[in-house]
């Protein structure tokens, strides 16, 4: 490998390096700060809390990837614990039938969005803003309340927890890294996920190449349903309860975790593991406020944000000088 | 031939531009006269208009105001999503600086609290531009950023508190009338009278129709893009800042949490009722201003047939991807292959090509 090829390469990594060094020194400062802040657990923490976003944000990748957004992952999450709880609470369905068929549910609400953006040609923000109108009404025609789940299979999975040594993670935990796990695989070891990055890089030359952009691009957006419903079952697991207003702003999340885990907003370039480190940033940016006390819970927002600006110019400068 | 010629003339009006929107609006209000038979009547008490007609203008005159800013974005081919954001931050401005002030209802706190709350948007319209002229940032991912931060930081000036103030000018803006119409009206009417002018009689409408149509074409002919393009999310952090102002003002209160929450959905969805095209190129104000009411007028509908407003969303989904459906050259070419069956089929073209207004 010749010195050029290794500086582009570097180049690539950069805002996945800034990442690394911001999520290790948040937590030295954290841990210099705040006492208890220092232990295994608070890191734990950060994935049992931030569970059903770490399997939104995986969906969300794809979609960044193949160079759209899914501004529906939000709604499909509040409207799958509606569901959740409305079949399992008010008609006495046994969960391991409802769940299948929120994952279903939720793949195919995504299929649809990825076939009509396909097909006819619509921007993907505005077909996906529609998804989200009809997921969140649709949650407000089955109930406007919230629905408590009181079945004991829910309230077990909320319970349970998985001992490490000394400290324990929740079965939620497990299933989101499992989601990790198979979403890292499917992008760099399938024909699949071969084709989500072509599409991003350049959608025209994956046409011109002969690669299924139609089908990629609908299946994409089923992934990222899926994800979303699954999201939907572990925040039921986390909440345990249905309600409208679960997961209000999770979108500008799971997009915030994705662009400061580096993957490029154009699509074609980043890596599943930043997203990972994007969602832990984000959750420690929460557990700093908490532990500082004085500080409010807006500060997350606006600090979210700065951090959103200062990786969207690093993005620019990187793209600008590729060129 | 008389038959023809009337065919030929009803072709000729549904082809205007205005008149889906204007239809879709009509039948709103008439099937509101189903279920409140004086939906119409309008009665003067203390000298002061009322009426469901009026409430339908008096509260979509914020949605009409941002709408009008998202419009002209819209037309560069841009978004901005920090509309809301804009909005919570003008009215939490403008009632922090009253209520901190001491003397309410004096003309010049009033004053001086309108032009912080524009001198803030101008601040953030300037941000957004820079972001998306300058360095070419996605307009969606750019103003993102604000969108997320914005909330906070109106949160951050109202304290998470709810800040109310008493002060009789202040209240004119959003709730007070004049000439026996409710101030936010005119306001927001005139705002639309101004736009059409500024954008209609001098070529700044062509150049920013130009600009949304074709980028490249339109630098290689001289028009200096990126100004228009900055100029344009200023004007948007206006129109919303002001609309910011109304919402405060008819409450008399400023939520962080909740003022202009969506209101960024909304906006976008009245631009493309309207027939505003989201790929750019092409606007109308007039199709935005009716776009807007026929939003409130939805809303107004679903309060008052008694169905949870909440479901409003099911009903703005499907408007939603309909328009968008007819908007895309794709279906259209779809449907027009199935309904000609194997009788020749004149291809539709597509949206981007029919600029007759500029072209006038």
């Amino acid at each position: 490998m010749n010195a050029n090829a290794l500086v582009t390469r570097v180049r690539g990594q950069i805002p996945l390096l800034v990442t690394s060094v911001l999520l290790v020194s948040m937590f030295t400062v954290g841990s210099a700060q705040y006492d208890g802040f220092f232990s295994g657990q608070v890191l734990l923490n950060l994935l049992i809390d931030n569970a059903f976003l770490l399997v939104v944000a995986v969906g969300m990748t794809f979609v960044v990837l193949t160079g759209g957004i899914d501004l529906s992952v939000g709604a499909v999450v509040a409207l799958s614990t509606m569901v959740s709880a409305w079949l399992v609470e008010r008609h006495g369905w046994p969960p391991l039938l409802v769940i299948p068929l929120v994952l279903l549910m939720g793949t195919a609400a995504g299929w649809v969005m990825g076939w009509v953006i396909h097909t006819f040609e619509i921007q993907p923000f505005i077909v996906t803003l529609a998804g989200m109108f009809l997921a969140r009404g649709l949650c407000y025609t089955i109930s406007i309340e919230s629905i408590s789940i009181t079945d004991p299979s829910y309230t077990a999975m909320a319970q349970t927890r998985i001992p490490l040594g000394d400290l324990f993670v929740s079965p939620s935990v497990v299933i989101a890294l499992l989601v990790v796990a198979a979403g890292f695989v499917v992008l760099h070891y399938t024909r699949l996920g071969r084709n989500v990055y072509a599409i991003g890089g350049s959608e025209h030359s994956a046409l011109l190449m002969g690669l299924r952009v139609g089908r990629t691009r609908t299946t994409v957006y089923a992934i990222s349903g899926f994800c979303s419903a699954l999201g939907g079952v572990l925040l039921t697991f986390y909440m345990l309860s249905g309600y409208g207003l679960h997961a209000v702003g999770l979108e500008l999340d799971a997009i915030a975790a994705v662009v400061i885990g580096g993957t490029l907003l154009t699509g074609g370039s980043g890596y599943l593991l930043g997203t990972v480190l994007g969602v832990l940033v984000l959750g420690l940016i929460q557990t700093v406020i908490s532990f500082q006390g004085t500080l409010s819970s807006w500060w997350t927002r606006i600090v979210i944000g700065g951090l959103l600006f200062v990786f969207i110019v690093l993005q620019r400068l990187i793209t600008v000088r590729r060129r | 031939m008389t038959t023809a010629s009337t065919t030929a003339r009803a072709k000729a009006l549904t082809r205007y531009r205005l008149f889906w929107p204007a239809v879709v609006l009509a039948v709103l209000l008439l099937a509101n006269l189903a279920f409140t038979s004086d939906f119409f009547a309008v009665h003067i008490k203390d000298g002061h208009l009322y009426g469901s007609t009026v409430d339908i203008l008096h509260f979509g005159a914020p949605l009409i105001l941002v709408s009008l800013g998202m419009t002209l974005v819209i037309a560069t081919g841009g978004i901005d999503l920090s509309v809301g954001s804009t909005v919570a931050i003008a009215g939490a401005l403008a009632c922090l600086h009253i209520s901190e002030a001491a003397d309410p209802a004096s003309p010049g706190t009033v004053f001086g609290a309108i032009g912080i709350a524009l001198g803030t948007a101008v601040l953030l319209g300037v941000a957004n531009g820079v972001l998306v002229a300058r360095l070419g940032v996605q307009p969606i991912i750019a103003t993102l950023i604000l969108m997320v931060a914005g909330r906070g930081v109106a949160q951050l000036i109202t304290d998470g508190q709810i800040i109310t103030v008493t002060s009789e000018p202040y209240k004119l803006i959003g709730g007070g009338y004049w000439l026996a119409m409710p101030f936010a009206i005119l306001l927001s009417g005139l705002v639309a009278l101004l736009t059409a002018l500024l954008t209609r009689s001098t070529a700044l409408g062509l150049l920013l129709e130009s600009v949304g149509g074709n980028p490249v074409a339109s630098r290689l002919v001289g028009i200096r893009a990126m100004r228009l393009v900055g100029l344009v999310y200023v004007f948007s952090a206006l129109c919303a800042a002001v609309a910011g102002l109304m919402v405060s003002s008819n409450v008399s209160a400023a939520d962080g949490n909740n003022a202009g929450l969506w209101i960024e959905l909304d906006a976008i969805l009245a631009v493309v009722i309207g027939g505003t095209s989201l790929n750019g190129g092409r606007f109308s104000i007039g199709g935005t201003v009716l776009g807007a009411l026929i939003i409130q007028t939805l809303s107004t509908t679903v309060y008052t047939i008694g169905i949870p407003p909440e479901t409003t969303l099911v009903f703005k989904a499907f408007v939603v991807i309909t328009v968008c459906l007819i908007q895309s050259p794709n279906f259209r070419a779809e449907v027009a292959r199935r309904g000609a069956g194997r009788r020749s089929v004149d291809r539709p073209r597509p949206a981007t090509t029919t600029n007759r207004e500029v072209g006038a």
